[in-house]
């Protein structure tokens, strides 16, 4: 009964619940899909956390790695690769600073030159498959190989895919502006995690 | 307007008049209403709990006599095997999801989850994952038990494997997405004024869950993978005779499957907290060390894994490690027994079967967690491994504690959820059975453990009889005694007495709404007037003079100290340390 009579946002007891802050949340739920997505790629993250570990350990607990008679990796092609995947992630960035100035014709650019270089990378690494001396099931160095590369791939495959669903979307004028714009940046900060790992994976397969 | 006025509404503008009861058949769609959802979850979990005690009642009818007479050899690793993983993806840990969906935007004053549509996606993949390794016993079971070692689960059938593999993919995915979802839930969609010190502590231990799910899980579905290679592409990762390391598999998935333990438990630490703290009429003794240990739990808990691995050839500087911090574990887990005992200390308790199965929470966790630090001692668990009394200790852990504090929170909530109370004195007899069952069952299993009696093989010593009979007859008590819990509940759902909006006299948030809780939750931002445990402290300062201090009315309660959890008037601020 009295609840009608007393409104708490206007008493002293509450007076820390300013009425802009009530205002505020009586509009659209908040948003809050960036952490949400942030979180999801610490539980990505922690997959390819996994399988690096594995990784490692089936290094460090073989006498010799990789297993005799794995033929040398070539490194010009994953070099060449690595930092057309690295600057694109530079590109996507671009991409991300034209939508926060409204500029819609200038982020579908720059999110194309992004999805090409992606689909380059992947297209270089098939190449690289098929180049190869060694299959799925020779020995524990290519079988981690084929799956690190792979599983990682096939994450560029889906970043790849946001990207063309994010240009797609792009058509409809006003689908996305400066203060709309989550699926541009979710898009990025995906491209970002996927170049990031693909630098760790580079440093463990390739280098180590 | 007095001062007494405030306190009394302060609470209450949140109430929304109509409460808010579903069409049965809302609860058969993708609703996205975190209430709808949470229901979901603990009706198909529990339907699964009673399909794996049927499993697990097969497996104690086998070990009845030493001879294989019941099922043959195949069948009956297929029956561990399936029981074993029910229990765990299937009941215990998509049961406390269920329960952290019901209440924690309730608790926090929020009129949904963060991402509702995602939650309700995060539920529907879990029938068909359970149906999918149910399925499985049909076609080829997975029999290589729960914890699937290669290269055991590589020699066993492949499509049950790959069953098994899939369904815990799935239930994996599921699980990750209901922790992010609970995460940012719980940081960003609380109630203006209240901070993460105002919460309940049901919500700190959902926080503490949701961290460990969203970085454990995840290397339990890297690992898996990677044995789904091994069993279906022919790669050789965990097969030794390609050059492949099982013991790498085993600290993976133990890298997952330990601190799966306390996903499991903590939510109902979270749980028995408030539990234990309204039904004592009593503040919770040490918010803030309840709370944080949670924290601790979680961190640790990542950091023991290989306490499962003393005889899979570990280094010794290895096991030391994990040994002492195992060993360390039981320090955080030591302040939530000690509060809670100080909690019920004194108390005016109110001896119904929520706190009568919260208080046996309390005693048989505290079996499960001093057999669990001598296991985590290595020469006592190379002596104990394999045998029944690792068995013994995980029932005491997830039975004793898990499930019983499943049972507690039910009925604790089963008002609020429903609207309707549970008869009381049938919810006393389920509390009895559950308790002389588990110990009937599980209490023996320490002895045979001991003098050396295997798990996982069907038939043993017949020396070892007369305590496995034991044990059996003690299973079978089990299953009677979820007859009259399952009666309890449907009838109390259709025909039990009304039990309004705060039939407990609570202060948490999600009793000062109706029951059950209308679509979104709450008319208007709930204003917090008090902490979520001042239970009856207006005694605590007599030279104040409280208008209308009521130990009845939950929200007058608390006297003058109503007014801690907002900020506290300095003239009549019942801790002194807020006066000025």
């Amino acid at each position: 009964m009295q609840s009608q009579i007393i409104d708490p946002a206007k008493t002293d007891l509450n007076h820390h619940h300013t009425a802009e802050e009530t205002a505020s949340h009586h509009e659209e739920h908040p948003d809050h899909r960036i952490f949400g997505l942030i979180l999801f790629l610490v539980a990505e993250g922690m997959i390819f956390m996994g399988m690096f570990g594995a990784y490692l350990a089936f290094r460090a607990l073989l006498p010799v790695w990789p297993p005799a008679g794995t033929p040398e990796l070539e490194l010009l092609l994953p070099s060449v690769n690595t930092t057309l995947l690295i600057s694109s992630s530079f590109v996507m960035h671009n991409a991300d600073t034209a939508i926060k100035k409204n500029d819609v014709s200038g982020m579908r650019t720059w999110l194309g030159i992004t999805a090409a270089m992606g689909i380059i990378f992947l297209c270089g690494q098939l190449y690289e498959y098929s180049n190869l001396e060694f299959g799925l099931t020779t020995n524990l160095f290519a079988s981690s190989f084929y799956v690190l590369t792979g599983f990682h791939g096939l994450h560029v495959f889906i970043g790849v895919t946001a990207i063309l669903a994010v240009l797609w979307r792009s058509r409809t004028s006003g689908h996305y502006s400066n203060e709309k714009h989550f699926g541009v940046e979710a898009a990025e900060i995906y491209w970002h995690f996927v170049d990031v790992v693909w630098i760790i994976l580079f440093g463990l397969l390739y280098i180590l | 307007m007095t001062q007494a006025q405030l306190q009394e509404t302060a609470n209450q503008p949140a109430l929304i008049e109509e409460p808010g009861v579903r069409n049965w058949r809302d609860y058969f769609t993708f609703n996205t209403d975190h209430k709808v959802i949470g229901i979901q979850y603990l009706v198909t979990t529990f339907v699964f709990y009673c399909i794996g005690g049927v499993l697990a009642d097969l497996v104690r009818t086998e070990l009845k006599t030493p001879e294989v007479d019941f099922v043959s050899r195949e069948v009956y690793n297929s029956l561990f095997t399936l029981h074993g993983t029910i229990m765990i993806f299937l009941w215990v840990v998509p049961a406390g999801v269920g329960f952290g969906n019901y209440l924690i935007p309730l608790m926090i004053g929020a009129r949904d989850m963060a991402f509702p549509r995602l939650n309700a996606l995060a539920f529907w993949i879990i029938p068909p994952a359970g149906l999918l390794l149910i399925a499985s016993l049909l076609v080829d079971a997975p029999d290589a038990g729960w914890t699937s070692y290669p290269p055991l689960s590589l020699t066993t059938g492949q499509i049950g494997q790959s069953a098994w593999i899939f369904c815990l993919l799935l239930l994996g995915t599921s699980s990750i997405l209901g922790a992010l979802n609970f995460m940012v839930t719980i940081l960003k969609m609380r109630t203006p004024g209240m901070t993460v010190h105002q919460m309940p502590l049901f919500c700190w231990s959902m926080f503490a869950t949701s961290a460990l799910v969203l970085l454990t899980t995840p290397v339990l579905a890297g690992v898996l993978i990677l044995l789904a290679f091994d069993l279906l592409a022919g790669t050789m990762f965990f097969n030794p005779t390609g050059g492949g390391n099982p013991v790498v598999y085993q600290h993976m998935f133990w890298f997952y499957s330990h601190p799966a333990v306390y996903i499991m438990i903590l939510p109902f630490f979270g749980a028995i907290s408030d539990i234990i703290s309204v039904h004592s009429r009593k503040p919770l003794f040490g918010y803030k060390a309840v709370a944080y240990s949670s924290l601790a739990i979680s961190f640790l808990g990542t950091i023991v894994w290989a306490h499962h691995m003393f005889t899979s050839g570990t280094p010794g500087w290895l096991r030391m490690f994990f040994m002492i911090t195992t060993m360390i574990i039981s320090v955080p887990t030591g302040i939530k027994i000690f509060s809670w005992l100080a909690t019920l200390w004194g108390g005016k308790l109110r001896l119904n079967s929520a706190l009568l199965f919260a208080m046996s929470f309390v005693g048989m966790f505290v079996i499960g967690g001093i057999t669990g630090v001598m296991v985590a001692a290595v020469p006592f668990d190379i002596h104990v491994h394999d045998t029944y009394f690792i068995v013994a200790h995980i029932h005491y852990v997830l039975f004793g504690g898990s499930v019983l504090g499943i049972y507690a929170a039910i009925y604790h909530w089963f008002p609020k959820m429903t609207g309707r109370m549970l008869n009381e004195f049938w919810g006393k007899v389920h509390c009895a059975l559950t308790f002389v069952g588990l110990n009937l069952t599980f209490m023996p299993m320490h002895a045979l453990g001991m003098m050396g009696m295997n798990r996982r093989i069907s038939e043993y010593d017949p020396k070892f009889e007369s305590l496995n009979f034991l044990c059996t007859m003690g299973s079978y008590l089990l299953a009677v005694s979820t007859f009259p819990f399952i009666i309890n509940a449907i009838w109390s759902w259709m025909y039990g007495p009304k039990a309004g909006n705060n039939p407990w006299d609570a202060l948490t948030l999600e009793w000062m709404t109706t029951s059950p809780p209308a679509i979104e939750n709450f008319d208007e931002l709930p204003v917090l007037a008090t902490g979520p445990y001042d239970y009856g402290m207006s005694n605590r300062n007599t030279e104040v003079d409280v208008p209308l201090a009521d130990e009845r009315e939950p929200v007058l309660a608390a006297g003058p100290s109503s007014v801690l959890r907002a900020e506290p008037d300095p003239n009549v601020a019942a801790n002194p340390e807020d006066r000025k």
